[in-house]
């Protein structure tokens, strides 16, 4: 934008940010809401109890899970390879 | 030969700051893990400080960065180096024992900063520089974080508003612990390079490297063990505010604050726009508090915050200037020893009154009643 504020920085760090920092948190709550959905294991026992047991609820537990898993390899991915380039 | 002693004493300072980075910085990636309950104090401490340790070692871009764009570095002389780390070291403490999170970084450059104007005038400074990579990214920092960890708070609740407080509870701490433990990370990649940066600068300085070479190994290996230790020691003051001091914090917004902090953190330090990771971790915090409905945002300690960031560079670089008087005065290994005495005198003064007020992992949690220091139960009277 100009010698002083680096605008397109700023740009891709709030657009990747939103997607990386609010999206991802947001598959992962997608996860966790989909494995406390009740299925074969009743809800009776302790107030925390997190795998509901219902089939469909956990394959897309293990999906979001593996997306978000994936998404954080990859970054971790990006970060060493270009900081070991210079 | 008395060359090699300074340097020597230059390079125990540099750890000093690294120790200090690290301890003030151990907050920006574990206090709202510690006020939720996710991990123990001492095991958020511990687990910090080991992938703060792996993350020194995973990225060297941001080493020697850190000089080379706001000053002239050919008129950077050892003595400029020392008097700008020990003022760095008295900011981080006396900002530490109010239990402010300010900017090791800030801390760095504004001592750094005042001590090369106070040996070469006001042309030593690239203030353009200054100004595109440190001050306008300060300022856009925390609206950024706060932007992200609103929206990822939002709509972490609205997804998991059916579900029962205490499985959504137990579920998102497993994902504050994943959270925290990248943003310890990511301050591995960043914050520890800063004092390799710094130590690379004064070898090359002192002649003992080539100027462009790299960082050596051994560099890396102590600034990545100090650093770590620093972490480990657990600033429990900063941990209190920003735990408990800015937002009543449940799991769902902690788990949302850690990951923009470290989304934010990760993708500056891979778009080279490097930004404070105790700003953006603030912002964060303060965006998780404004994406839940009837969250307590404690807007005074928001602004004391605000307060001190400012202030950071310019005190930090005051205390760096004096430093750089005191020791020109004097001169030589004398004048470096004198400074060195000075800040062990403030530190052991700082550390002595933190005594009388302590926080630690036994009352980091305890309510907020605005000071840092929780009240004192009533103590049974000693016996005489």
């Amino acid at each position: 934008m100009s010698e002083w504020i680096d605008g397109t920085a700023i740009w891709e760090i709030v657009v990747f940010g939103l997607l990386a920092g609010a999206g991802l948190p947001a598959v992962f709550a997608i996860g966790v809401r989909a494995l406390s959905t009740p299925g074969t294991r009743h809800m009776k026992g302790s107030q925390d109890q997190l795998v509901g047991g219902s089939p469909a609820g956990m394959a897309v537990a293990a999906l979001c899970f593996l997306i978000v898993l994936a998404a954080i390899g990859y970054g971790i991915f990006i970060i060493v390879k270009s900081g070991h380039a210079h | 030969m008395s060359n090699d002693i300074i340097l020597a004493l230059v390079i125990v300072t540099g750890l000093s700051f690294d120790f200090t980075n690290g301890f003030h910085d151990t907050a920006n990636a574990m206090a709202t893990s510690i006020a939720t309950k996710a991990l123990k104090p001492r095991a958020a401490v511990g687990l910090s400080a080991a992938l703060n340790l792996v993350g020194a070692f995973l990225s060297l871009s941001v080493a020697a960065t850190i000089a080379s764009g706001l000053v002239e570095t050919g008129l950077v002389t050892l003595t400029v180096v020392e008097a700008g780390l020990i003022g760095a070291i008295v900011w981080n403490l006396l900002t530490w024992f109010f239990g402010i999170p300010s900017s090791s970084s800030h801390a760095l450059i504004g001592g750094v900063i005042g001590s090369v104007l106070a040996a070469a005038g006001s042309h030593a400074v690239k203030w353009q520089g200054l100004v595109s990579k440190v001050i306008i990214p300060a300022g856009v920092s925390p609206f950024i974080a706060a932007l992200v960890a609103t929206v990822g708070t939002f709509l972490i609740y609205r997804i998991a508003r059916s579900m029962r407080e205490g499985s959504r509870s137990r579920g998102f701490r497993i994902g504050q612990i994943g959270s925290a433990s990248l943003v310890s990370l990511a301050h591995g990649t960043n914050d520890a390079q800063k004092t390799m940066g710094v130590i690379t600068l004064a070898l090359i300085a002192n002649g003992t490297i080539p100027a462009g070479a790299t960082t050596p190994v051994w560099v890396i290996v102590i600034c990545a063990l100090t650093i770590a230790a620093g972490t480990y020691s657990g600033g429990w003051r900063v941990i209190r505010t920003l735990g408990k001091g800015l937002v009543e914090i449940e799991s769902p917004q902690g788990f949302a604050a850690e990951s923009s902090s470290a989304a934010v953190i990760l993708l500056s330090t891979h778009f080279g726009y490097s930004l404070s990771t105790t700003q953006v971790a603030t912002g964060s915090i303060l965006g998780c508090g404004l994406g839940k409905r009837g969250a307590e945002v404690r807007w005074y300690v928001a602004g004391r915050m605000v307060v001190a960031w400012i202030i950071t560079m310019p005190l930090a670089g005051a205390m760096g200037a004096v430093c750089y008087y005191i020791a020109d005065a004097i001169g030589g290994i004398g004048g470096i020893i004198v400074d060195l005495v000075l800040l062990a005198g403030v530190a052991g003064l700082i550390y002595a009154r933190s005594r009388s007020t302590r926080v630690s992992p036994e009352n980091v949690n305890s309510e907020w009643t605005g000071t840092v220091a929780p009240p004192e139960p009533a103590r049974v009277p000693a016996s005489p």
